[in-house]
């Protein structure tokens, strides 16, 4: 069964078209990478892949449920790194994992791992509105894999992390994690490492969609001019 | 540009061509989310962040109760009575903790708006009604602390008749009145709080809604107020209650779909 199933996907806000006839289907474990500018539709299709917001056309069923009427059984089983790091920024790196814990049913001790991972463990007591945005960029990967999700929807996971950073995040939420992952990215050869099939969004409309050793780097860099 | 149907990621079985998922890594766990919280563990797991939340912000209550206490000072200088008594002593208590407590209906919502809480909680297995609960549980509390507060300055400030004799039933009507408040003020606070114009739409709604609540709480405190004070009327007190009541339902009925896109 595929992981993603999508129909003839569109969202307007007003009379904006933000999204519009975008159709494919990703099999489990496999990455679908999202390239385009910015404005160019990434965020509400990632918002739309996670229940965060209605399509207003076409059909989407993400782990099998179709969306939105079946929201409720994927919510849980979804991983969300957007630009919000959805942590509160006067509770410290364990109080806002902790806190997400429970409303996911983790046990503790995942949290305490978690913060290993992301070598946190010496600032772990800190408010979060004290560290520095690529520390709380690890925190917020932590959030979103914290209950080990099926589906990992991230939008510039490695925006704001120094290349050490992105070494100790990697296991989480790079290839060998394991997970199947939707990733918006501005960055053609890094994305294209990381894909198994690209989508190009260009004002909201698929320009490009092909396995990703079948797309030219210079493709995606055309998606930006 | 190629279209959607030739992407052989939708023309093939999409597991034919995934690769299979890597044997668990470091920071994955075998089994790691348990059976989804439910609602008695999702409020408090929310009610526990608010409390420990806003002691750090110090956003609502002592505004709150800095409010309370100014707006006290002011009708002693206003009014140029050095007391009150009766109908105008429960109107002045009411009023000023009704606009007390708008200030707390409009921060209600704001960290969990501006900081991704409500996507937060939207993403995981949890019932939407238990943020209903714990917020206005939260309310409730600042609305305690505001009381325990601005009670004793309006008495020192304001009010004729001795306070002590009038305590235990002025703080059963409060507590009609707190209920009424926390389940308007948290339904009107997530209602306005995506809005553009949130501080302004948030009083705007509130206050006539709570009118009743108002009324109700001002004729019930009035003959605890008064010179020979007498017990509260029941029909009053059953008024707050119904309000309480109807108002809960309407919130907990309604919650759901202001969560929504």
């Amino acid at each position: 069964m595929a992981a993603l199933e999508l129909e003839g996907l569109a969202r307007h806000y007003g009379e904006r078209e933000a999204l519009s006839d975008v159709s494919l289907s990703l099999g489990a474990g496999q990455t679908l990478v999202v390239f385009g500018g910015n404005g160019a539709g990434k965020t509400t299709l990632l918002r739309i892949l996670a229940t965060l917001l209605r399509p207003h056309a076409g059909s989407a069923r993400v782990l099998g449920s179709r969306l939105p009427d079946e929201a409720w059984a994927v919510r849980g089983r979804i991983g969300l790194l957007g630009h919000e790091p959805l942590l509160y920024r006067e509770l410290t790196a364990r109080e806002n994992l902790r806190f997400h814990a429970r409303l996911h049913g983790v046990a503790e001790e995942r949290v305490e791992q978690l913060l290993e991972i992301v070598a946190m463990t010496g600032r772990v007591n800190e408010p979060l509105r004290t560290l520095s945005r690529g520390m709380v960029q690890r925190v917020a990967v932590a959030r979103a894999v914290l209950h080990d999700p099926e589906l990992l929807l991230l939008d510039e996971p490695r925006a704001n992390l120094d290349p050490a950073a992105i070494e100790l995040v990697d296991p989480l939420i790079g290839a060998t994690s394991g997970h199947t992952r939707v990733i918006s990215s501005h960055d053609p050869s890094g994305g294209l490492a990381e894909a198994d099939l690209v989508l190009g969004l260009r004002a909201g409309r698929p320009a490009l969609l092909r396995a990703a050793g079948d797309v030219d780097p210079a493709e995606i860099t055309e998606l930006y001019r | 540009m190629s279209t959607p149907t030739e992407s052989p990621h939708s023309a093939a079985p999409a597991d034919a061509q995934a690769p299979p998922r890597g044997e668990p890594v470091s920071g994955r766990a075998d089994a790691v989310a348990g059976k989804p919280p439910g609602m008695a563990a999702t409020v408090a797991a929310l009610l526990r962040k608010e409390l420990l939340v806003e002691p750090r912000t110090l956003e609502s209550v002592p505004g709150m109760s800095l409010f309370a206490l100014t707006t006290f000072v002011v009708f002693h200088f206003a009014l140029n009575r050095n007391s009150v008594d009766g109908d105008l002593a429960a109107g002045i208590l009411w009023v000023t903790l009704l606009f007390a407590a708008i200030l707390g209906v409009n921060r209600l919502f704001v960290a969990d708006a501006d900081q991704g809480g409500f996507d937060g909680f939207l993403l995981a297995p949890v019932d939407r009604g238990a943020m209903l609960v714990a917020k206005a549980l939260a309310l409730l509390a600042y609305l305690v602390v505001l009381e325990l507060v601005a009670v004793p300055a309006f008495a020192l400030l304001l009010l004729g008749p001795s306070l002590p004799n009038a305590l235990p039933s002025l703080f059963g009507v409060l507590a009609l009145g707190d209920v009424g408040v926390a389940a308007i003020g948290t339904l009107v606070a997530a209602l306005a709080v995506r809005t553009r114009a949130r501080d302004l739409l948030g009083p705007l709604l509130a206050l006539p809604l709570l009118v009743p609540i108002v009324i109700g709480g001002a004729r019930a405190t009035s003959p605890l107020f008064a010179t020979h004070a007498t017990a509260p009327a029941a029909r009053w007190l059953l008024t707050l209650g119904l309000y309480d009541l109807v108002f809960g339902l309407i919130a907990y009925a309604l919650f759901d779909f202001l969560l929504e896109d």
